[in-house]
């Protein structure tokens, strides 16, 4: 379709926080974590807010693609956990970078960096002066975790990832999914004090159903690499790497063997790093590019899913 | 047809001998964890076409074969 991918960058915060770590706040213990979601350990933020760290995210991917801030045409970003609702997180990115370009938000929650994709891939096609396009995945999780949940607060971590995308044909083909409800992962947020509004909300916390959400997950990632391979004409081995959000080692485990594809074609990076949402798969992608082991010309798959519920993966020439 | 599906599934994720299964044995004494028996649902939604929605009193052999026979007898 309409770009290229020509650098990455990624921003985690220095403190680490381990399994033993999160045993002395809630009961849990690093053999539950290990063997349920495959986390080690995650990055958690002490001091540094969400626009932050997809500000130095886009900082190194900039550098890494040796483009000019002046030369981008559009920033799109996205994140659940940012530290203002208004102004949108890619505005904060582009006041941080003294950018003068278009810049606005997706929602999407972890599928959010393949939604921003997506529409950079329709704005080139739309306006056909647009050569260069920064796209960003932020959270800080951990500001809408409640620690006093172990069944959460032990899956999630903290950090950016960011890509610049220039106008192309490596972008090959998509898959969409979009299926609205809030019964399987929620995450609300109630600010204001209205004297008027009389309904209790719920805490703004992560909410989520676990077994729902790994069906959900497994689920969407088998259908979305079959229909992509299928309508391309593809089969695994034509495949370098397949890059998924990065929510849980069982979900990846669980839909490799439904796939009969070799875990090992699954790039993962969760024990790093938890679930960092819509900076999952820019994280996991920036990794995969500076391992060595992605060459240009590689086909590669992304694919997320996440609240919505929404659900995407695409193909891409590297 | 059920009950052989779901003891097969079960010496896959477990070393348990098949024949110290009852219908009462429940999926936590054989170590079998939430999302184990969320892969195990799946793999019986795919075996018998049907769509089982997980619940916490899908907790031992007997009930969850008594779902899903239940879901193929309906679809």
């Amino acid at each position: 379709m309409s770009f290229r991918i020509i650098g990455t960058g990624m921003y985690v915060p220095p403190k680490a926080v381990t399994n033993d770590d999160l045993a002395q706040i809630v009961e849990t213990s690093d053999e539950w974590i290990s063997k349920r979601v495959g986390v080690k350990e995650r990055r958690i933020s002490e001091n540094e807010f969400t626009s932050e760290m997809g500000l130095k995210a886009a900082q190194k991917a900039l550098e890494d693609s040796n483009v000019k801030v002046e030369e981008l045409d559009a920033i799109f970003a996205a994140t659940v956990s940012g530290e203002t609702s208004s102004p949108s997180m890619s505005c904060m990115i582009q006041h941080g970078l003294g950018a003068t370009c278009m810049a606005m938000d997706i929602n999407a929650a972890c599928s959010a960096f393949l939604f921003l994709m997506e529409t950079a891939a329709a704005f080139f096609a739309l306006h056909k002066n647009f050569k260069k396009i920064l796209v960003v995945g932020t959270e800080r999780m951990s500001g809408i975790l409640d620690f006093t949940d172990r069944s959460t607060c032990v899956i999630f971590g903290d950090g950016a990832g960011a890509a610049v995308l220039e106008r192309g044909e490596n972008y090959l083909d998509s898959v969409i999914t979009v299926k609205g409800g809030d019964d399987v992962i929620k995450i609300p947020h109630g600010i204001g004090n209205s004297p008027y509004f009389n309904r209790e909300q719920d805490k703004p916390y992560v909410h989520m159903q676990g077994q729902e959400t790994f069906k959900y997950a497994v689920t969407s990632i088998s259908q979305d690499i079959t229909t992509l391979l299928e309508n391309n004409h593809l089969n695994i081995d034509d495949i370098a790497w397949i890059v998924p959000h990065q929510a849980n080692k069982r979900i990846i485990d669980f839909a490799a063997k439904r796939l009969g594809i070799p875990n090992s074609k699954f790039f993962c990076n969760i024990e790093k790093y938890g679930n960092t949402s819509s900076a999952s798969v820019p994280i996991a992608l920036h990794e995969l590019a500076k391992s060595g082991n992605l060459n240009r010309g590689d086909k590669i798959i992304l694919c997320a899913f996440g609240g919505g519920l929404s659900n995407v993966a695409c193909l891409i020439e590297w | 047809m059920v009950k052989e599906k779901i003891l097969a599934l079960l010496a896959e994720a477990t070393d348990t001998d098949a024949a110290e299964i009852t219908a009462e044995t429940a999926f936590a004494d054989l170590g079998i964890d939430s999302l184990d028996l969320t892969e195990m649902a799946m793999q019986l939604e795919e075996e018998f076409g049907i769509e089982l929605e997980m619940s916490p009193e899908l907790n031992t052999v007997g009930k969850l074969t008594e779902t899903v026979e239940k879901l193929i007898a309906e679809a």
